[in-house]
């Protein structure tokens, strides 16, 4: 079933997908920057493929690495019900293009990313903190915020700030 | 004559708002010009906790992001894990599965119906669903103890064997709750009122709909037949029978038929998992991964150095990502776990329906009167532990 989705994007994007895995049947592409936006609405528009559904736009934090965040794009099709996964890999305070224009999910989702991982969306109409207030400093979901660290610090513990465990 | 646009904060203490959810309105006199809704304030940090935590140790936060749907967001979790680790649970425990997943859809149901009907004044339903949910409350005090925070399923199956007086509590349900359906919906469908405050309100085309990641019954209620039940089963949902309910109309009511229909359909997969429930294990037998049974630990001295293994060090999964989606009461409920084979997930990713599905607030709203706000944000159906997680 997903076999016609990888011939499709190999077909269509060549040597433009650096990688394409299939771990635990879901099968996931990893693209350069620049390509995603392409590569979303080829998925998108495609007529076999049709994945018109963006499902979710995550990230994780893999601070050994030279470019060190991973974003992680879900996308869902109603037809071959089917989910696809690409990724795109970005270093620290590198932007990555929005998929705003192309679904208005992305919206919201790219706004948490952004508030989380401190990862910013180049063309985001609206790029602000979402769950955290706009005040806050650091990225809580980055590998390197501890995770015990109380803020904003009140004057009761101002002194004494809690154990911090990294 | 002069005019002037008004901005007014609704919420995020308002009554109306299902939790802490806060909406700038832009008026112009009583019509929404701009709506932007604010979320963050119950923002918990779930997600960064659970890297601190051993993979079973995930499974009470779960629980606590949708509080009225608990045992769907403990489904999703653990199929995620159990897909990550190989390991299905046995017949019974999916069966079981299945069962209290419906239950939860039917609690999740239940509050929705009466807090919306409350929003727009008809404030007996509440009332009437209250006394229905006790049944469900009572069955979830019966399997795990708890009303509301279950964490009754576990990774491999379930916490415990279901209890003996199980069976005649969830027959009372598929008795009395048919007739239940009926009571709301003489108080309801045909109310004059329910119908000019939910009839043309809050539309969104198809197109938009699926432009704005809506997913569950508000997708349904917009004309598209679609159920992750039916196209991507879990836990042995292809073996139980039932439909898709779906409208055209796509405005609040059509959303309210939609749910009602879901609740009787519910029933109905209650009805044969009760009547078909196999026998035999409720946990999977994988030693190292799956904890042992009670009686197994006491007994068995292997049995028991697994147990104490697994409490104090947990499982190391292989490598690796994955996805698990399943339909929960709100829409697509999504777990993202990334593993980096150490005991604890390396990410652990929740797609919340509720969060997407709030974000689309402003397309429902704009252009019509502040009063009709109130029947959007109900018809929604947002847990704002979820948004916010």
């Amino acid at each position: 079933m997903s076999n016609i989705t990888r011939e499709r994007v190999t077909a269509q994007f060549g040597d433009k997908i650096l990688a394409t895995t299939e771990h635990f049947g879901e099968l996931a592409f990893v693209v350069d920057k620049s390509t995603i936006v392409p590569l979303a609405r080829f998925l998108r528009d495609d007529t076999a493929l049709k994945y018109v559904h963006l499902s979710d736009i995550t990230a994780t934090d893999w601070p050994e690495r030279e470019k060190r965040f991973e974003v992680i794009y879900h996308l869902y099709s109603y037809d071959l019900t089917e989910y696809v996964r690409f990724k795109v890999h970005v270093a620290d305070k590198e932007s990555v293009p929005t998929l705003t224009g192309e679904w208005d999910t992305a919206n919201w989702l790219e706004r948490e990313v952004f508030d989380l991982f401190g990862i910013p969306f180049d063309g985001h109409p609206d790029l602000r903190r979402i769950l955290l207030w706009d005040e806050f400093e650091g990225h809580p979901l980055r590998k390197d915020y501890p995770l015990t660290y109380e803020t904003p610090q009140f004057t009761y513990n101002k002194d004494q700030p809690p154990e911090v465990i990294k | 004559m002069q005019t002037e646009t008004m901005t007014v904060n609704l919420g995020p203490q308002h009554p109306a708002t299902h939790g802490v959810l806060r909406v700038v309105l832009e008026l112009d006199g009583e019509v929404v010009i701009k709506c932007t809704p604010e979320v963050g304030y119950l923002h918990t940090g779930i997600e960064k906790t659970a890297e601190a935590k051993l993979y079973y140790k995930v499974i009470p936060m779960t629980d606590r992001m949708d509080y009225l749907a608990p045992m769907s967001n403990n489904l999703g979790y653990c199929l995620a894990v159990e897909k990550l680790l190989g390991v299905e649970a046995p017949p019974k425990a999916q069966w079981a599965r299945v069962l209290l997943t419906e239950i939860t859809r039917l609690n999740s149901h239940l509050v929705w119906l009466g807090t919306h009907a409350l929003d727009i004044g008809a404030m007996s339903m509440l009332l009437y669903v209250f006394r229905e949910r006790e049944d469900l409350l009572t069955i979830y005090e019966a399997v795990s103890g708890q009303r509301m925070m279950s964490t009754y399923f576990r990774i491999g199956g379930l916490t415990d064997d279901l209890p003996s007086d199980f069976e005649p509590m969830v027959r009372k349900v598929i008795r009395t709750f048919p007739v239940r359906f009926d009571e709301y919906e003489n108080i309801l469908t045909n109310n004059r009122i329910w119908r000019n405050r939910t009839v043309g309100v809050g539309v969104i085309s198809k197109e938009e709909a699926i432009k704005s990641g809506i997913t569950g019954p508000i997708l349904r209620a917009a004309g598209v037949k679609h159920d992750l039940r039916k196209v991507r089963p879990y836990s042995s949902y292809e073996k139980f029978d039932f439909d898709i309910p779906t409208q055209e109309a796509s405005d609040c009511f059509a959303r309210y038929q939609v749910r009602l229909e879901e609740m009787r359909q519910s029933l109905r997969i209650i009805q044969q998992a009760i009547d078909g429930m196999p026998e035999g294990r409720y946990l999977a037998r994988v030693p190292g991964v799956v904890r042992p049974t009670k009686e197994e630990a006491l007994f068995q001295m292997e049995a028991m150095i697994y147990h104490f293994k697994l409490v104090t060090e947990g499982f190391h999964p292989p490598k690796g990502e994955v996805y698990v989606t399943i339909e929960s009461p709100k829409g697509e409920l999504g777990y993202y776990i990334v593993s980096d084979g150490g005991t604890m997930p390396y990410r652990m990713r929740v797609r919340p329906p509720s969060f997407v599905n709030i974000s689309a607030l402003s397309k429902l709203v704009v252009g019509r009167l502040l009063a009709d706000v109130i029947a959007c944000i109900g018809s929604v159906d947002i847990v704002l532990g979820e948004v916010d997680r």
